[in-house]
């Protein structure tokens, strides 16, 4: 190995950044915890997410049942942690396909320039109008409910965003000298783009992906809420949570736990991002 | 301003119905399964009276041309699940009232939204600032599906103050709006608060103290016409996200809005009937997002003396 020179990469200083600020570290600390719990917790639960014992329907939390049963008799932490897992697929999957299709439809959109630029970019203006979670609903409508739709449903819908700002970003590259000198050695524009442009707006994307990720969950546990996410005997944060407000009056607790679960990880995730974005993007420290 | 507004309706406006029609029509037609398909398997000569009668025998051109038409006469299509019904009798009495809780929420999001962010941008990184941002942090952090029970458990059904059900006096209003609002009112806070600050770093702020403004026209009479310039292009997503939002609101405080229909539809697969609420809501936004660039063209001149759009 060579020796290394002790420079500061942008990256490694944005990790410094990131690690000396005490709210962007606690929202990663409590995601990180929520992530473990979900995955693991219904392994170590003692029940099953979809196990009825209508003897104890309805019993509020206790030391057997930590967070109580619903009108079943199902654990509610186990159907919480399942639930969780759900939301977070659900958020990770489809911010994964917005993020493939808003960082390839802006990179080459912003790195052609000129009349194919303002096509697609005219393109986007006109979906950008569309009531997007009405199409989703329409989605839902035509075709047979089920999980994989929604994902890639949403995912399709939160795209825009993230295609105009990688665009924008492209943009702002695209003259630099260390891409000229790409050009003079004869690569490929799509290796330019995607070997040389698109590391260089990677905090960019970061940040937008935090960003994207609690919307992802929010319009999830909005179609669960309705009864067109998600179905029974499934659970999701959303779905629990229209469960909870049924029953609301007499048990409250089934609605404050998967209430509490979500906003506990919408609130880890936007402490997490505001960090990212803080660290990423220091001229903008210190706005919101 | 008048060419301005033309040119924003015919290049931007029109275009964008034309794909919205297209799109969720061919997305509703071309769906595998007919939409009349059971539980029980419907005898073959049945279907075929029933796509006769609905007209879906024809070609897909000739349907989206006829659809069209129809739409033109303000006429959304017949019922497919409720027979008899069309889909415009089924919507007009549910419109307004989700428009009217639509129009409150973003009037009670902007007024709290903007007084929040413009009182944390005049003192930033002060108490003021600190309260505001982590007020607005929860208001992201708690969605109206969460809030709306909540405040109906709190206020309605423990306290006893306020009305958790229908849509008769203007006191059942109060928990509906804020449950749809509040959301809102934490982003237009956080985006006024940016927008304020960057503002006033400019140089003309700077001048306008040096001549000796006092704060308040500093503030309200010159920073805040650029300063929220992110609250106003906010506002078409906002508007957008107000009317779907409604539906959870309505569903928990029995209000007899839009998410009355469009949800039992949706579960139902009434296709036709989703569409025609679909294609209102393009409507109301496209009309909306045209508004907002009149406003935005208003308030910045740069824009309107742009490249045009």
């Amino acid at each position: 190995m060579k020796k290394k020179t002790e420079t500061y990469s942008l990256r490694r200083d944005a990790w410094r950044r990131l690690l000396r600020n005490p709210t962007a570290i606690g929202g990663l600390v409590l995601l990180g915890l929520m992530i473990v719990a979900c995955v693991a917790g219904p392994w170590v639960s003692p029940y099953t997410f979809e196990e009825m014992d209508l003897l104890s329907a309805n019993t509020g939390p206790s030391s057997t049942h930590w967070f109580g049963t619903d009108e079943l008799g199902r654990d509610l932490l186990t159907r919480t942690l399942v639930g969780g897992r759900i939301s977070f697929a659900v958020a990770l999957a489809a911010t994964l396909v917005s993020l493939v299709i808003g960082v390839t439809y802006g990179g080459i959109s912003g790195f052609m320039g000129g009349r194919v630029d303002a096509w697609m970019m005219r393109i986007v203006d006109v979906l950008y109008a569309l009531p997007f979670t009405l199409l989703v609903i329409l989605l839902i409508t035509v075709f047979e409910r089920n999980l994989i739709l929604l994902f890639v449903a949403i995912g399709a819908v939160e795209w825009l965003t993230m295609a105009r700002i990688v665009r924008g970003q492209v943009m702002g590259l695209r003259h630099q000298e260390f891409i000229e000198a790409c050009q003079v050695l004869g690569y490929s524009r799509a290796r330019i783009l995607f070997r040389h442009i698109l590391p260089n707006i990677l905090g960019t994307v970061i940040i937008y992906v935090t960003l994207t990720i609690p919307s992802v969950m929010l319009l999830e546990a909005f179609l669960s809420f309705l009864g067109l996410g998600v179905q029974p005997p499934m659970s999701s944060w959303g779905s629990l949570i229209k469960d909870g407000v049924g029953a609301m009056e007499d048990f409250p607790w089934q609605m404050s736990f998967p209430g509490a679960a979500l906003f506990v990880t919408l609130l880890a995730l936007n402490f997490l991002g505001d960090g990212l974005r803080d660290a990423l993007d220091p001229r903008r420290e210190g706005e919101s | 301003m008048i060419r301005f507004l033309i040119h924003r309706l015919i290049f931007q406006a029109l275009p964008t119905l034309l794909v919205l029609t297209l799109l969720s029509f061919l997305l509703v037609r071309l769906a595998p399964g007919s939409p009349f398909a059971t539980e029980k398997e419907l005898p073959p000569q049945t279907l075929e009276t029933l796509n006769r009668t609905y007209g879906l025998d024809q070609p897909i051109p000739v349907q989206y041309f006829r659809y069209l038409g129809g739409l033109l006469r303000g006429d959304l299509g017949p019922s497919l699940k409720k027979p008899g019904f069309t889909v415009r009798e089924l919507i007009g009495s549910a419109l307004p009232v989700s428009l009217e809780l639509g129009f409150f929420a973003l009037l009670y999001a902007l007024i709290l939204g903007l007084s929040l962010g413009i009182l944390a941008a005049v003192r930033p990184n002060g108490w003021g600032d600190a309260v505001a941002m982590s007020m607005a942090l929860l208001g992201i952090c708690v969605p109206s599906f969460v809030l709306g029970p909540l405040l109906a458990l709190g206020f309605g059904l423990e306290l006893g103050w306020l009305p958790v059900m229908g849509w008769e006096t203007p006191a059942d209003r109060i928990l509906p709006v804020i449950s749809l609002g509040s959301i809102y009112a934490a982003y237009i806070a956080r985006l006024a608060r940016g927008g304020m600050l960057e503002e006033l770093s400019k140089d003309y702020i700077r001048t306008a103290r040096a001549k000796g403004l006092s704060e308040t026209r500093v503030i309200l009479g010159h920073a805040l016409r650029g300063g929220i310039q992110p609250v106003i292009s906010f506002l078409g997503p906002a508007a957008a996200g107000l009317l779907t939002g409604a539906f959870v609101v309505e569903v928990i405080f029995n209000i007899p809005g839009m998410g009355r229909i469009i949800v039992p539809a949706a579960q139902n697969r009434d296709q036709f009937l989703v569409l025609g609420c679909v294609l209102l809501f393009g409507a109301l936004m496209v009309l909306f997002n045209t508004l907002v660039d009149v406003v935005l063209a208003w308030l910045n001149p740069r824009i309107r003396l742009g490249k045009g759009a």
